[in-house]
């Protein structure tokens, strides 16, 4: 199954509360996948302060990170350790290469950080104090896995560009030859994860120049199996379903915000939700709502 | 006069209300109103007496399932599977219902105000559906028995693999299914789509629907496919 929600704003006076929103909607799609959640929230000022560089990171403990890294600031969130600090983005990922060679960079960006972990999603999100975070954008997701083992590095979201974050209900049929095309075009994976090459199929084109929507019709022509899904990077918001359509989707819009959910019963939760419009995304139709 | 009962989902669960909904009926109308349903899952599931519930706000998947006799109206959106496999009892969605909306369903009548998602009747055995708005993809896919109306448009692959049931679009078709061909509207067509449409309680001209239907190519196997295999 798996369980997706996000919630982009448009109405300044919510961003306080976009991780008490998240948290409720999360909690609505915890039975569609109880074994592990993650949630990617863009703007909050604790986990990712403006104009600092920000890398998320798992596989490593917080205490190693800052004796490895003693110019960042680290924040620890259950399995993940959220580091920031006061340089380019590439140079504080070249610094963790080589200090924490063992790390994974689950997330990378300004402005944006990534928190992923295995147990049950309503906890987790208490281990990531996210009712407490704010901001203008955020992702969430609870994963029943199927395609690949129950660890934090195989949780949602995927997140392989600069504040570009995809989450995945579905599984992937031709992901193998796709992740053997990309990898001979030099792209680099970390998983054995379907949901991961949809990420790094469209990073790469939006590394080439695609934007998000170009970069979506282009995974609909290549990629063959379930999906819906939910893409999102600092500026963009969007939504696209397979050309069956089986996993579910719904959108609803405010002019106070844009969600996506897998079910109604986690959109219900939010401000304002008796006047919003509410529709199922069709199939193969890229949606996107930009900043 | 009926009792009416209010049942509020903000303080009683679906499991406590549809054992309620099926204790038997004290009395032979009883009137349910259930309040808060926020999206709940399972929503008046298996009724088989003849009581009228009024589900005040969105429902989540397969509510009305199974129905028998009741009268289920829910006033807001459906989710999947909305009156899956009703045997009898009318289900009315006041809004937009997801996919699969009378799944499998035997009998019954299922009204869809505004628009119903993919697959629309997939396997309908019986039922009579009528959907005052558009139909997604796949509608009526390997339907048996049962009409379709739909007042809007239909998407791709309408009546897919169709056996037996019959198909009246109002709007514009995107594309027929296999084996699903456009067939003459007789009178006796033109007589049942108003009978349809008036249990609906829609105000539609038969004159301005067509009908479709299975082209019964692939009951049989044909032998000059069996190098095929």
């Amino acid at each position: 199954m798996c369980g997706i929600v996000g919630l982009h704003l448009r109405e300044p006076s919510l961003e306080p509360r976009l991780g008490e929103l998240l948290t409720a909607m999360l909690g609505q799609v915890v039975e569609r996948g109880p074994d592990s959640a993650g949630v990617a929230v863009y703007g909050d000022p604790r986990l990712s302060p403006p104009g600092r560089a920000v890398v998320s990171l798992l596989g490593v403990t917080p205490h190693q990170a800052a004796t490895a890294l003693p110019d960042a600031v680290v924040v620890a969130a259950d399995a993940t350790t959220v580091v920031h600090a006061q340089s380019p983005v590439a140079e504080l990922l070249a610094t963790i290469a080589t200090a924490l060679p063992r790390a994974t960079v689950i997330g990378s960006g300004e402005g944006f950080a990534v928190l992923k972990g295995t147990g049950n999603p309503v906890q987790l999100a208490k281990e990531f104090g996210l009712a407490g975070v704010t901001g203008y954008q955020g992702v969430g997701h609870t994963r029943m896995a199927t395609e690949s083992a129950v660890t934090p590095e195989g949780a949602h979201p995927f997140s392989v560009g600069p504040g570009q974050c995809l989450v995945h209900n579905g599984s992937f049929a031709n992901h193998a030859t796709i992740r053997r095309e990309l990898r001979a075009q030099g792209v680099q994976f970390d998983s054995e994860n379907d949901s991961e090459v949809g990420a790094r199929f469209v990073a790469h084109h939006l590394d080439r120049g695609a934007d998000l929507e170009k970069a979506l019709r282009l995974l609909c022509e290549r990629f063959d199996g379930f999906y819906t899904l939910l893409v999102s990077t600092a500026d963009s918001f969007a939504v696209v379903r397979d050309a069956i359509a089986c996993k579910p989707a719904l959108v609803a819009e405010t002019d106070a915000w844009v969600a996506m959910a897998s079910e109604y019963r986690a959109l219900d939760v939010l401000p304002g939700i008796e006047n919003a419009r509410i529709f199922e995304p069709e199939p193969e139709e890229v949606y996107v709502w930009q900043r | 006069m009926a009792a009416l009962t209010e049942v509020d989902l903000g303080a009683s669960s679906v499991r406590d209300l549809n054992q309620a909904l099926h204790a038997p009926a004290t009395e032979s109308a009883a009137s349910w109103r259930v309040l808060n349903p926020r999206g709940a899952h399972s929503v008046a599931c298996g009724l088989k007496d003849e009581v009228t519930v009024d589900v005040e706000g969105h429902v989540g998947y397969y509510c009305a399932g199974m129905n028998q006799r009741a009268t289920v109206t829910v006033h807001g959106n459906a989710g999947v599977g909305v009156a899956e496999n009703m045997m009898s009892g009318a289900v009315r969605v006041r809004g937009d219902a997801s996919q699969s909306a009378g799944a499998t369903a035997h009998g019954g009548l299922l009204v869809i105000e505004g628009n119903a998602a993919a697959r629309c009747g997939i396997s309908m055995k019986g039922v009579d559906i009528v959907v005052g708005g558009n139909v997604g993809h796949m509608s009526a896919f390997m339907g048996q028995a049962g009409r379709l109306v739909v007042c809007g448009d239909a998407g791709d692959a309408l009546g897919d693999s169709l056996y037996e049931a019959r198909l009246y679009v109002k709007g514009k078709v995107k594309s027929l299914g296999a084996d699903c061909v456009e067939k003459e509207m007789r009178d006796e067509h033109r007589v049942e789509l108003a009978e349809l449409l008036k249990a609906a309680e829609f105000d539609q001209d038969p004159a301005d629907f067509r009908r479709y239907g299975s082209a019964r190519r692939l009951y049989h196997f044909k032998v000059d496919n069996s190098t095929a295999y």
